[in-house]
């Protein structure tokens, strides 16, 4: 098979489209970054959709952890901790048994087992504890002059907050904010070594790559190729999460502008 | 475990569930909590030397020697860190292998690499194919603290690279100033004051860590969660003398309740610890400690 049938057969394999077999024996470069190619497009699915869901609910979850009311800061706050304060890998792992629970009591449930939506579900809190932690944080570092400011123009409620403290949020928090979506997409790798079955040997980046180092016994090829995919899809975050900066900065003066310091990646 | 257990099927309740939960199966689990602290007990050290020792090769004035540092922290970035793992536990074993193969086996002249197949001879095999299951536990468990090591100490070289750099530069004009060597201005200036500056840092990294802890099950050891998939699974009352259905959900629910009261725990112990290293610091949080003693 040329390189070009490859690509063929393989480039949409982790969605379903082309070969139904994966490849068995004599395992060429192609085929390997063919697969694990493929599988990235379910690591851009989950970190897509996990990260504008969550946006959302984020900026919800930071306004009511700074919320003076104890009936909407506490679930705030517990919620927030309850996601940080856990591995993900563990919390992939309850999800999924919770959804089989539930999948016997309700049909309702039935899609939730599958990584699609119930990985994606688990992924979207996350990011949002996360995310929210960071937001709050933005939040509480509001300057003084600025509201005083808004306060002197005479600014109230849903005003200040749309065009005051809301954007100044943003345009703090957005460094942090930048690395919690690499994280994320990282995290993503998680998803199906961590009880969510690959329904037909379609995986992500991660599940074809250990498939490959598994087959072969050489780490040398696969993982490294994977980190290639994985450093162009951090890049890709990086430069349009940077357009969003640019943009958020554009009226600060330039010796001020927070730099986007790129931070090492963790586990969570 | 208890005197009435003999007869499991004529329990009920509460009787019933501390009979269940002190079987043999059960002990082996609550021991793996055991090997997580361990990891962790073993893995933050080591981590940290390593994170020192890359830090300080990073500000090495010898080209080839800083390259090698800041190498080692750049590679951890960019990359999942699950990749890592998976990655370095195989790399190392062969590694390793292929180290003794070369010592051992000078004359042995097929390839290694045959095909799909990874061949050394017998006498290089790690563990020794004849040698007890404990040493094969332990040999598996080890690979797996290197493991966390390597990609930890890279996180914490970063951390203590910052921490170095943020230390004043005044402090280091002083001590030459005063003739101290660069030997003795590292030892006595840089490193008693980098803490302080290394702190928070260090503090999330400790919180990683104990969060990256169940990925010990990726790496084929048996951890919790390995013992929460198999103990939780659906029992059939003809293997076993205590019948249940799909119960990992609650064992899952454990292990989440055991590690966010982990991570608390140690929240509050870092807070303190962090006081107590602002203590006659030149920063914001020493100047208000200074403030309070009056």
């Amino acid at each position: 098979m040329s390189c070009l049938e490859t690509i063929q057969a393989y480039a949409f394999r982790s969605i379903g489209f082309g070969e139904r077999l994966l490849p068995r024996s004599d395992f060429t470069l192609c085929e390997q970054f063919t697969l694990i190619g493929s599988g990235m497009l379910w690591n851009i699915y989950f970190g897509i959709i996990a990260i504008i869901f969550g946006f959302i609910f984020a900026n919800v979850l930071a306004l009511a952890k700074n919320s003076a009311n104890p009936v909407t800061r506490k679930p705030a706050e517990w919620f927030i901790f309850l996601f940080r304060g856990s591995p993900l890998f563990i919390q992939f792992f309850f999800a999924y048994f919770l959804f089989l629970q539930l999948k016997s009591l309700s049909p309702l449930f039935d899609s939730f087992t599958a990584a699609a939506v119930g990985a994606l579900i688990v992924l979207f809190l996350n990011t949002s504890a996360y995310s929210a932690e960071i937001f709050y944080g933005a939040l509480r570092s509001v300057p003084k002059n600025d509201m005083e400011a808004a306060d002197a123009y005479g600014l109230t409620g849903m005003a200040k907050f749309r065009r005051i403290v809301w954007p100044t949020m943003m345009r703090l928090a957005w460094p942090s904010y930048t690395n919690e979506a690499i994280f994320l997409f990282h995290a993503t790798t998680l998803v199906f070594f961590s009880g969510f079955p690959s329904w037909r040997q379609q995986g992500d980046a991660l599940y074809y790559a250990s498939y490959f180092a598994d087959k072969t016994f050489n780490p040398f090829v696969p993982y490294p190729i994977l980190a290639f995919y994985f450093i162009l899809l951090t890049l890709c975050v990086i430069s349009l999460f940077g357009m969003v900066n640019r943009r958020l900065n554009r009226h600060v003066p330039q010796a001020q502008r927070r730099r986007m310091r790129i931070r090492m990646n963790l586990i969570r | 475990m208890f005197s009435y257990c003999t007869d499991p099927s004529v329990l009920e309740g509460v009787s019933w569930l501390s009979c269940y939960l002190t079987t043999g199966k059960h002990m082996a689990f609550y021991v793996s909590f055991g090997t997580v602290l361990l990891l962790l007990a073993i893995t933050a050290p080591t981590a940290l030397l390593f994170g020192l020792g890359g830090a300080v090769a990073a500000r090495a004035p010898i080209a080839p020697i800083s390259w090698i540092g800041r190498g080692y922290i750049a590679i951890v970035r960019g990359v999942p860190d699950i990749a890592f793992f998976l990655f370095f536990v195989i790399a190392l074993d062969q590694g390793i292998e292929w180290l003794r193969h070369k010592v051992k086996c000078p004359d042995w002249s097929e390839s290694i690499r045959q095909g799909s197949d990874f061949l050394v001879c017998d006498i290089a095999k790690m563990p020794l194919s004849s040698s007890p299951q404990w040493v094969h536990e332990v040999y598996g468990f080890s690979l797996a603290v290197l493991t966390f090591a390597i990609v930890f100490g890279a996180f914490a070289a970063n951390v203590i690279y910052g921490a170095m750099q943020a230390v004043p530069r005044a402090q280091l004009e002083t001590a030459a100033a005063y003739g101290l060597t660069p030997r003795q201005t590292f030892r006595r200036i840089l490193l008693p004051q980098m803490w302080s500056y290394a702190l928070p840092g260090l503090s999330n990294l400790w919180m990683v860590l104990i969060k990256a802890t169940p990925l010990l099950f990726l790496l084929g050891v048996e951890d919790i969660v390995y013992w929460a998939r198999e103990l939780g699974g659906t029992k059939n009352a003809r293997f076993t003398d205590y019948p249940h259905g799909d119960w990992r959900m609650w064992y899952f629910l454990a292990l989440l309740i055991f590690y966010l009261g982990f991570t608390k725990v140690s929240e509050m112990v870092l807070s303190r610890i962090t006081v107590r290293l602002s203590r006659g610091q030149a920063t914001v949080a020493g100047e208000a400690l200074r403030k309070a003693k009056g």
